[in-house]
């Protein structure tokens, strides 16, 4: 499963990202490591994007992105 | 005393931007008289500084506040992205030199992905800066290392502000100033920017970078043994072109990493003999 499947106040923990070169590089620079410890938090009114908690900040990511982080189903 | 400087740059920031506000400004236009670096890719530095400082961090650690802990200034602070799209500038008399201090965006990376975060980046690897103070927000640490871990591969010149101490206490996290400096090679200061706290220490760690005193050497981070052999591969070409002050090996990596906007920059600030450097490179 991706964080598109965690639902609002859940958490997991990052397992793999979908996702090569610079686009991986920045996931990584956001916080998005596999093994560490993501929770959802808001969704915008229109549901995209949603909020995330990651390393000790807030980080909003669109579904497109979303959808490329896998977690700990 | 400090109130002396103040004005003056006050002024000039205003004049330049006119009636436009700062959130319309486009950050990238680099012939806009407020762009932190000339045509050359040097920092713009005042005539009557003898060193220029800049302040890099993620969004939301305080470097503003530390900005205006350092200068006496009052840039507008605030929670929202993308406030300090446009550097500000200020000054500060220390052990008789003046220093001149210029506030970043927020980035969380060197791969720069917005126009904010590519002032910020370009400042730090092509501004030639005196001294870069990395502030980092002492409740969230790990995430903060990133890019003071990045920053260390372009230069050595870095002091580690660790700000907002006291929110980290409350929150019962306890940072290791000392072990903290060991672990990165890197000299260390704790501030509490808001109360003005540990701002001295900070400007005497920034004054012996800028003497000489004391000259960090940061431990750098070691990729994996393909990577490390690529790197050995293709800085004997970089080394014989790279006329640069940026390390060879961090041109390596960005060529390994496909990094187009930062070749771009390159090409763009150190035209005249290098244009084909990064060709070069490739090519072999």
């Amino acid at each position: 499963m991706t964080l598109l499947d965690l639902s609002l106040g859940e958490s997991s923990s990052v397992l793999k990202l979908d996702a090569e070169g610079a686009d991986r590089r920045r996931l990584m620079d956001l916080g998005f490591i596999p093994g560490s410890r993501v929770e959802a938090l808001r969704r915008s009114p229109l549901g995209d994007p949603v909020a995330y908690r990651i390393r000790g900040a807030v980080i909003a990511l669109r579904r497109a992105d979303a959808g490329r982080i896998h977690i700990d189903g | 005393m400090q109130g002396a400087f103040t004005s003056t740059v006050d002024v000039t920031v205003k004049k330049s931007i006119g009636i436009q506000s700062l959130a319309m400004m486009d950050a990238q236009c680099s012939s806009c008289a407020l762009n932190p670096l000339t045509d050359s890719g040097q920092l713009a530095r005042e005539g009557s500084a003898d060193a220029t400082v800049v302040l890099a961090g993620n969004p939301n650690v305080g470097k503003t506040s530390v900005f205006n802990a350092l200068t006496g200034l009052r840039q507008h602070t605030g929670n929202w992205p993308g406030k300090t799209v446009l550097q500000a500038r200020g000054f500060y008399p220390h052990r008789d030199k003046r220093i001149e201090v210029v506030d970043l965006p927020g980035t969380y990376s060197l791969s720069a992905r917005s126009p904010e975060e590519e002032v910020a980046r370009d400042a730090i690897c092509f501004g030639n800066p005196d001294v870069t103070v990395v502030v980092v927000d002492a409740t969230a640490l790990e995430r903060n290392l990133n890019l003071v871990l990045q920053i260390a591969e372009v230069s050595d010149r870095i002091v580690v502000c660790v700000n907002l101490l006291d929110e980290a206490r409350r929150k019962h996290v306890w940072v290791d100033l000392k072990e903290l400096a060991l672990e990165l090679g890197l000299p260390v200061v704790g501030t509490v920017a808001l109360a003005r706290r540990g701002i001295l220490e900070l400007k005497d760690a920034i004054d012996q970078i800028v003497t000489g005193q004391m000259s960090p050497s940061p431990k750098k981070p070691v990729y994996s043994e393909d990577v490390e052999a690529a790197i050995v591969g293709i800085v004997p070409s970089i080394q014989e072109i790279n006329h640069t002050s940026l390390p060879d090996r961090w041109i390596a990596l960005r060529i390994l990493e496909g990094d187009d906007s930062i070749l771009g920059k390159l090409e763009q600030f150190y035209r005249r003999d290098d244009a084909t450097m990064t060709e070069q490179a490739m090519a072999s």
